[in-house]
């Protein structure tokens, strides 16, 4: 309240009232406050903010105050306004959350219900591993190379040094193509990619070539007669067998972990000479089996070591027959069993679940291996 | 090839306490395939007995036991129950004691039988692990052999432990004890006594008559003769015991001392009864129509290109495969030609394969003999045989020889350490190839060098010093000129004597290096698009299997192809897995509709497959593939008929959908799978290759005649790449599927050959869009693509879209129509659309619909 003002119309107003004007606003407050619901608080807004409500009527008799009056009575209904108009608002915030979180409330569902939009297939595994080579050594910079499953015998066998009558090329068991003496058989190794790619690239060669093959076994729990090979050939200039060991090394590590190698034991195989048997060290032991009976390894048999592939140095006489400069250039080459690789990596038992193409397979596995 | 260690102690002096394990580790790491080690699980005690008393007692069952009192170095005699008979009192014979273990894990104690008490028992040569030797009874001793009391097992040799050995093809001299015995004596550094070492009391004449008509395939032929002997003889018990240790059963004296020699020497051996030998022995080519009756008592029809052994009457056997019968020795002979010859192993092997007659002896001459030999093992089979069979050795002798000396080879003195990658000394690689049996010698001046491993990737070698061969000093970049030993035929090329170098230096000592590749592309555009399809059709909900890609006309006839075919016109192996499967898959489904089959039948009934792999489609014309030489790459022309000669082999996708696809559940009905999901997977995986194709209907089997989508690529005249839809109901039976399954096969490769290379990016109009709905009634065998195809080339440029939403039929519409409703989308690139422009294109799309197909717009 200001001092007493010379000029002051002694009318008497008296919504304009302090007094009056604070017991509005509280009135005003108290209702918003006690409105339960936003039903109430849209009635209390009618009584206490509508046209006829006390603050809106106070405001019209300004008019009727002295024009010294004016100002200090209109700061004094602003202000009351603005409180009735404040403590609406803070109240139908407070409501209507309130309101939304029953509703939502009630919307309730739950979650682990299924629903009727196909699940995710899978992938063969047989394929992810491939393709998990595949990216091994495209990573390295080597390009995927392929061919074709009915292939020429010379390409088979002749281009890789398993000459007609000898024992290596009546061991493969191969499957000929009619009429016997088609010079076709079905691939009974992906080599023949190896061929193809020195006779239709110039070295450098870096290549691996995943693929089907084909021999006359029987199935059975360990053997089928269609079965997943993959293949690396490396044709360069001074190429020895220690970058054979380092590549076998560096997939070891990538397919099964770090700290792990290769061992190479002396074989024979036309295609490379010299020529190894690659071992891999047991990714599961570690070699903490070997010779320690209360640690057995299931996945070495407690060798420490776990038979995977062949390799070696191509044969000279491989390259010569592929047109390769055996001056200039020398190579290496190994290949590993897919199915194999994944009965030890993957604990798959027997052989038969990977080919008789069972969904149940496949699932288990997803999109990872 | 089965090797006893004892044998192998008889020509190395292996460390005494050395097993058979740890043999077989050195051997794998000089590369034999050791695959097995045989430890003998019989433990003591087993001792040697005197019969001291023995009584017989007939049994109920009418069989006669005898208790017998043996003395086996004790106070009091043993006495145990024995069933055999073939002993006298005095004899020697193998006691097993109770709490020993006898081979095969059987558990000796005293027990009771036949009314006796039996304090263990007198053994037989099988009960012993040494197989059966043929007398029907028990081991008895030689008198003298043994006291009784005497440790049997140390006696007999009987914990001995048996390495198998699978032999690679370059490894035949491996094929015999002398061979892994040298082997043995490399890999621990000690010399070998060589059982060939033997004195020859040939006289290299006057022998049994020979005459080689084909020098080439038969190099050396030695015949001895031995007479007077007792071919009823039994073979001494170690060399039966080694036999049978070595896989092989005793026979008679004859063909036991035969086979002995063959494991011990590696050479196969032939024996002829003299008597039935009739005139000269000539070694020739078969004559058309000719027959040998072999040794099992089989006739075989001979082949001109079999190499025989003859003699006046004919045939009496196949060169190094088998024998004849006629000739064959028997308990009545007394004079023996021993045979003992070198064949060419490319005859050998082709004669194996012709009569599918694989014997001990083929299997030896198809990896090649060690020409040197003969002479050796005709000698000591004529030894043996004089010593266990009574026989008295003529220094008659038929020598024939023409076989090459091995040619000397000449190699870089470092041309191992450069293959290997690793510092192998002179000394070293000199030392490694005189322990193989190389003779080394400095190369002449003017010899031709080994190739280089040189170049990008050249190993950094240290110096490999310096070594003198004979007097003449080498250094690394020098030459060798090395013989191989008469034993090794498979060393001819430098990386030969590299590998036996460098398996002797150690495969684990050469370092380990990742060579740098130039950078390769990664994968193909038609690698990754294939990856894309398969990560698509699994984020659609199907699984990958596989099948084999065998087929047959059963399949065929499943999926109802008619006789006519194409599909049916197949490549055929000579010789399948099964004969009702003898062709190639033309056609994915062939294989995958029994890959569903098989599913179903084990109760997958709601079921999403794909498969992706190779078709094989003959060519027109079939050629045989060529077979041009190895000594040089072949021709550019040569190359393209291998490939020419190829049929083509696309890959396919290939997907079967059976049952549901959405179960019934708490959200309502479920849905079936049915045609059109089959044409949404073709078209997807259409559509994740880059492809827009054409889509219309046809007929075609496996599929229901009015339910079959063919997809084109490359316009309307385009290629076809495949087909969708759902199967005929008689293929769903046959194949044991639900009704209404369907089924796509696409060719992978032609369309991601039509798929773009690389996609341009195109602007797009930030201007409003105008919508315009049409409904068009046509004939009801008018495809909605044909009526869509129309309206897109009607609408012209300012078309954004056109989606068909709905497809009625009924009585407003009249009989024989249908009503097509599409939605369609207009903007422009550079301003918004004024109505009467979006009128007049829609008017433009429409107008094609009705000149095309009498199309009439469906109002309200
Ligand atoms: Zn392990």
């Amino acid at each position: 309240m200001s001092g007493p003002n010379t000029d002051y119309d002694p009318v008497e107003v008296t919504p304009l009232h302090a007094e009056e004007v604070e017991r509005t606003r509280d009135e005003a407050l108290t209702a918003f406050t006690e409105a339960a619901d936003l039903a109430a608080l849209q009635e209390a807004k009618t009584v206490h903010l509508g046209d006829k409500s006390p603050i809106v009527l106070a405001n019209r008799e300004i008019g009727a105050l002295p024009p010294q009056a004016r100002k200090e009575a209109g700061q004094r209904i602003g202000a009351a306004r603005k409180a009735i108009n404040e403590g609406f608002a803070s109240r139908l915030a407070v409501l209507e959350a309130e309101h939304e979180e029953r509703m939502l409330a009630t919307e309730r569902v739950d979650v682990t219900l299924p629903w009727h939009t196909p699940q995710l297939g899978a992938r063969h595994p047989l394929s992810l591993i491939s393709e998990q080579v595949a990216d091994v050594f495209t990573a390295l910079g080597w390009d995927v190379a392929e061919g074709p499953e009915v292939e020429a015998e010379w390409l088979n066998f002749d281009a890789l040094n398993f000459q007609p009558d000898h024992p290596a090329r009546q061991m493969q068991d191969t499957f000929f193509v009619e009429p016997a003496g088609s010079g076709k058989v079905l691939r009974t190794h992906t080599s023949p990619v190896q061929a193809r790619s020195m006779l239709s690239r110039k070295p450098p060669i870096y290549v691996i070539c995943p693929g089907r093959v084909f021999r006359t076994d029987e199935l059975d729990a360990t053997h089928t007669p269609v079965f997943y090979q993959v293949e690396g050939l490396v044709v360069d200039e001074g190429i020895t067998l220690a970058h054979l060991k380092g590549t076998l090394d560096h997939f070891v590590v990538s397919m099964f972990g770090e700290g792990l190698e290769a061992r190479l034991r002396p074989n024979f195989f036309p295609f490379t000479e010299p020529s190894a048997e690659v071992d891999l060290k047991c990714f599961v032991c570690r070699g903490a089996s070997v010779g320690n009976p209360d640690r057995p390894c299931r996945t070495c048999g407690s060798e420490g070591w776990i038979e995977w592939g062949g390799c070696g140095v191509v044969n000279p006489r491989v390259l010569q027959a592929n047109g390769i400069d055996t001056d200039r250039y020398s190579g290496f080459a190994f290949g590993m069993g897919l199915e194999r690789t994944l009965m030890f990596r993957n604990g798959v038992e027997d052989m038969r679940d990977m080919v008789e193409g069972d969904v149940r397979f496949s699932r288990q596995f997803g999109m990872e291996i | 090839m089965r090797v006893p260690l004892s044998w192998l102690r008889e020509y190395v002096d292996l460390p005494a306490d050395v097993t058979g394990r740890q043999v077989a580790e050195q051997l794998i790491r000089a590369g034999l395939e050791v695959e097995t080690v045989e430890e003998s699980d019989l433990t003591g005690p087993l001792v040697v007995g005197k019969v001291l008393t023995y009584e017989n007692e007939p049994q109920k069952n009418g069989k006669t036991i005898r208790w017998c009192s043996l003395d086996i170095g004790k106070d009091e005699p043993q006495w145990v129950v024995c069933g055999a008979h073939n002993f006298e009192v005095g004899d020697l014979v193998v006691v097993v004691l109770p709490g020993a273990v006898l081979p095969g894990g059987f558990a000796i104690s005293a027990r009771k039988t036949y009314g006796h008490v039996s304090n263990g028992m007198i053994c037989s040569s099988a009960e012993l692990g040494l197989g059966d030797d043929g007398t029907h009874g028990i081991v008895v001793l030689e008198p003298g052999e043994a006291t009784p009391g005497d440790d049997a097992i140390e006696l007999l040799a009987l914990r001995d432990d048996v390495l198998d050995i699978a032999v690679t093809p370059d490894r035949g001299y491996c094929l015999s004890i002398r061979g892994v015995a040298r082997e043995a004596a490399t890999a621990y550094g000690v010399s070998l006594r060589d059982p060939a070492d033997l004195t020859l009391t040939g006289s290299g004449e006057n022998g049994y008559p020979v005459r080689v008509d084909d020098a080439k395939a038969c190099s050396v032929f030695v015949t001895r003769t031995v007479t007077g002997i007792d071919a009823t003889a039994l073979s001494p018990r170690w060399m039966q015991k080694r036999l049978l240790a070595a896989g092989m059963r005793p026979i008679s004296i004859g063909v036991d001392v035969a086979n002995y020699v063959m494991l011990e020497l590696g050479q196969p051996i032939h024996t002829y009864d003299k008597a039935r030998l009739s005139g000269e022995i000539v070694v020739r080519r078969a004559n058309a129509g000719e027959k040998l009756m072999t040794l099992d008592d089989q006739t075989r029809e001979l082949d001109a290109e079999d190499l025989l052994i003859t003699d006046d009457s004919g045939p009496i056997g196949v060169a190094g495969v088998m024998g004849g019968a006629s000739t064959e020795i028997s308990d009545a002979t007394t004079d023996v030609v021993i045979e003992a010859a070198h064949f060419d192993p490319i005859v050998i092997a082709r004669a194996s394969r012709r009569h599918k007659l694989s014997s001990e002896a083929s299997r030896r001459f198809e990896r090649e003999v060690d020409p040197n030999l003969p002479r050796y093992a005709a000698q000591r089979v004529a030894d043996l045989l004089a010593e266990y069979a009574g026989g008295t050795i003529l220094p008659d002798e038929t020598v024939v020889d023409t076989h090459p000396k091995p040619a000397p080879v000449t190699i870089r003195a470092d041309h191992a350490a450069r293959v290997a990658g690793a510092v192998i000394t002179l000394d070293e690689t000199v030392r490694h190839l005189a322990s193989v049996g190389c003779t080394i010698e400095a190369a002449a001046a003017d010899a031709v060098a080994a190739p280089l491993a040189a170049g990008a990737h050249a190993p950094v070698l240290a110096e490999v010093g310096v070594t003198t061969v004979g007097s003449t000093h080498v250094e690394g970049d020098d030459l060798l000129t090395v013989t191989p030993p008469s034993w090794r035929p498979d060393l001819r090329d430098p990386n030969d004597f590299a590998e036996e170098v460098i398996r002797l230096f150690g495969f684990d000592n050469v370092p380990s290096v990742l060579p740098a590749a130039p950078g390769g592309q990664g994968l193909t555009v038609s690698q990754r698009r294939r990856r894309r399809v398969a990560t698509a059709l699994v984020g659609a909900g199907l699984t990958e299997v596989v099948s084999y890609p065998f087929t047959g006309a059963a399949d065929f006839d499943a999926m109802g192809l008619p006789a006519d075919d194409v599909r049916r016109t197949t490549i055929k192996l000579v010789n399948p897995i099964s004969d009702e499967e003898p062709s190639m898959q033309t056609t994915l489904l062939a294989t995958l509709l029994r890959t569903a089959e098989r599913n179903v039948g084990r109760g997958a009934n709601d079921l999403a497959i794909f498969q992706t792999g190779l078709v094989f489609l003959p060519k027109a014309e079939t050629k045989a593939a060529p077979l041009p030489s190895v000594a040089h790459r072949p021709s550019d022309a040569e190359v393209q008929s291998l490939y020419d000669a190829l049929p083509d082999q696309p890959l396919h996708v290939g997907v079967v959908l059976t049952g549901a696809l959405a179960p019934t559940g708490w959200w309502g009905k479920g849905r079936p799978a049915g045609w059109a999901d089959a044409v949404q997977i073709a078209r997807l995986i259409a559509s994740v290759v880059g492809v827009e194709p054409i889509v219309k209907n046809v007929e075609l089997a496996p599929w229901h005649p009015g339910r079959c989508a063919e997809f084109s690529v490359g316009g309307p005249d385009g290629m076809v790449v495949g087909h969708a839809g759902e199967l005929h109901p008689k293929v769903c039976q046959a194949f044991g599927l639900p009704a209404r399954s369907s089924a796509v096969e696409l060719d992978l490769d032609a369309l991601i050959a039509a798929g773009p290379e690389s996609i341009a990016a195109q602007p797009f109009s930030s201007y409003p869009v105008a919508k315009e709905d049409v409904a068009l009634i046509v004939p009801a065998e008018v495809a909605a693509a044909d009526v869509q195809a129309a309206l897109t080339e009607g609408a012209g440029e300012l078309l954004e879209s056109v989606r068909l939403f709905d497809v009625y039929t009924g009585e407003q519409i009249g009989e024989g129509k249908k009503s097509l409703a599409f939605a369609l989308r207009f903007r422009a690139p550079d301003r918004t659309l004024k109505e009467n422009e979006v009128a007049d294109a829609r008017q433009a799309a429409v107008q094609v619909t009705v000149d095309r197909f009498g199309a009439v717009q469906r109002v309200g």
